[in-house]
């Protein structure tokens, strides 16, 4: 399981939905793997907007995984600015169009190939990349054991606990 | 026609050999693809997006999601929702890119608010209307879904869910809940009338209600409105049935009501 998936898993029982205490849900003898994933900064630019910084930060803390920066970033920190990669960029676009001269297209075109920073690739690796195989997730608020196995999480409850 | 909803629930029904079986069926994987494409035109999606996949089973409609080409709008992030323990481990086999979860969708949506942007679902549905045990009821099975699914859509989202239902009733039954929900619904038939009908609940979140202007402008779509008008200003009806309407109702409460004759509701000339 992502941790992208992670930061938005909330407790399934209906008790628990109101109390801020059920999310998010803590994981226990967490096992981690890397799978590798195609990169798509147009995906991370939709995607920061929803996510939760403050809990990404406690689930890389739980994880033991290197730290996060303090606050969430804005959208333009995830794309190089145009000065720095602007001209090459260009070239690229010539390059690979060819003769298309219509002048959306390019500009379509630049806006999709702007590079992506550090940042975007660093936040592509631990929200996409990194899984989690083994473990447990702890509801904060009832306690309830959500078992992981093989990367897939058991959300079934018994039926005294819907 | 037999529908395995009617002999086993699901995590029972698709034990190991039915999820191979009905994942290398050359033929349930075109229809599924078919419909999973018809699916995504009417969401619609222009960017990236993330989706939840409702009944993800082994992932034959997760593949095409993330397969969406980049001049389409895609790849798209997809996380799966499936009670069949054996479809999972099929899903596994085949490498699928998307996250899944072992969960009962008529148990609620376990994901916060705002999550996902798009919600689809392909031949699951109509298993919500059946209830395993007596503690819950199909119609409540169907409210905790779309209740979740409603909570956990962004504003502006949309959810497409295929489903075979089993008669008009049972249309009607998973439509109301999803409009009780607070969704805007609307249903669109493919192939109306034949065997081969295959009914998409089409959903929206937070716009105004009225699905008819998403539909409209796709090929081949005829919009069938089954609302019931008000009658506009100037189009009042007449003035004598209005009277019998009154009096009737009055009556029903018990009131002493003159009879109703050829007097009724005209006009008293002067005459001369």
């Amino acid at each position: 399981m992502k941790i992208l998936t992670l930061t938005f898993l909330t407790c399934a029982r209906k008790s628990c939905k109101p109390e801020p205490t059920s999310y998010p849900l803590h994981p226990t003898s967490a096992e981690l793997e890397i799978i590798p994933v195609d990169f798509n900064p147009l995906f991370l630019r939709a995607l920061l907007p929803r996510l939760d910084w403050p809990t990404l930060r406690i689930l890389c803390e739980a994880f033991g995984l290197p730290g996060l920066q303090e606050e969430a970033p804005e959208e333009d920190a995830l794309f190089l600015q145009p000065e720095e990669g602007g001209a090459m960029e260009d070239v690229e676009v010539q390059g690979e169009k060819g003769k298309e001269v219509v002048e959306d297209v390019e500009k379509k075109g630049e806006e999709e190939t702007r590079e992506a920073s550090q940042l975007a690739k660093d936040l592509h690796h631990l929200l996409l990349e990194t899984t989690m195989q083994e473990g447990k997730l702890v509801c904060g608020c009832c306690g309830h054991e959500y078992a992981v196995k093989e990367g897939i999480a058991n959300f079934l409850l018994p039926a005294h606990l819907v | 026609m037999s529908r395995p909803e009617d002999i086993l629930p699901p995590d029972l029904y698709y034990d190991d050999p039915t999820s191979k079986k009905y994942t290398s069926n050359s033929r349930i994987q075109n229809i599924q693809a078919s419909m999973t494409h018809r699916a995504l035109a009417l969401l619609n999606l222009t960017e990236p997006s993330l989706i939840l996949d409702v009944g993800s089973g082994s992932g034959l409609s997760g593949a095409i999601l993330s397969a969406v080409p980049p001049e389409q709008g895609g790849p798209h992030t997809w996380i799966g929702m499936d009670i069949s323990a054996s479809m999972l481990a099929v899903a596994l086999e085949r490498d699928v890119e998307g996250d899944m979860l072992l969960a009962d969708a008529g148990q609620g949506v376990p994901f916060r608010p705002g999550t996902f942007d798009a919600a689809i679902s392909i031949s699951a549905v109509q298993w919500l209307c059946n209830a395993e045990s007596s503690v819950e009821s199909a119609p409540g099975r169907l409210k905790r879904f779309f209740e979740g699914l409603y909570a956990s859509l962004r504003r502006g989202g949309r959810a497409v869910c295929q489903f075979y239902p089993r008669d008009d009733k049972q249309k009607k039954m998973v439509s109301d809940a999803a409009i009780k929900a607070g969704f805007g619904a609307g249903l669109l038939e493919d192939g109306g009338g034949t065997k081969q009908v295959k009914v998409y609940l089409v959903l929206t979140v937070g716009e105004s209600g009225d699905i008819t202007g998403i539909v409209a402008g796709m090929d081949g779509v005829d919009v069938e409105d089954h609302r019931k008008r008000r009658n506009k200003k100037g189009e009042r009806p007449n003035k004598r049935d209005e009277i019998i309407r009154r009096k009737h109702r009055m009556e029903g409460k018990g009131k002493v009501v003159k009879a109703t004759t050829k007097y009724t509701g005209r006009k008293r000339r002067i005459a001369f």
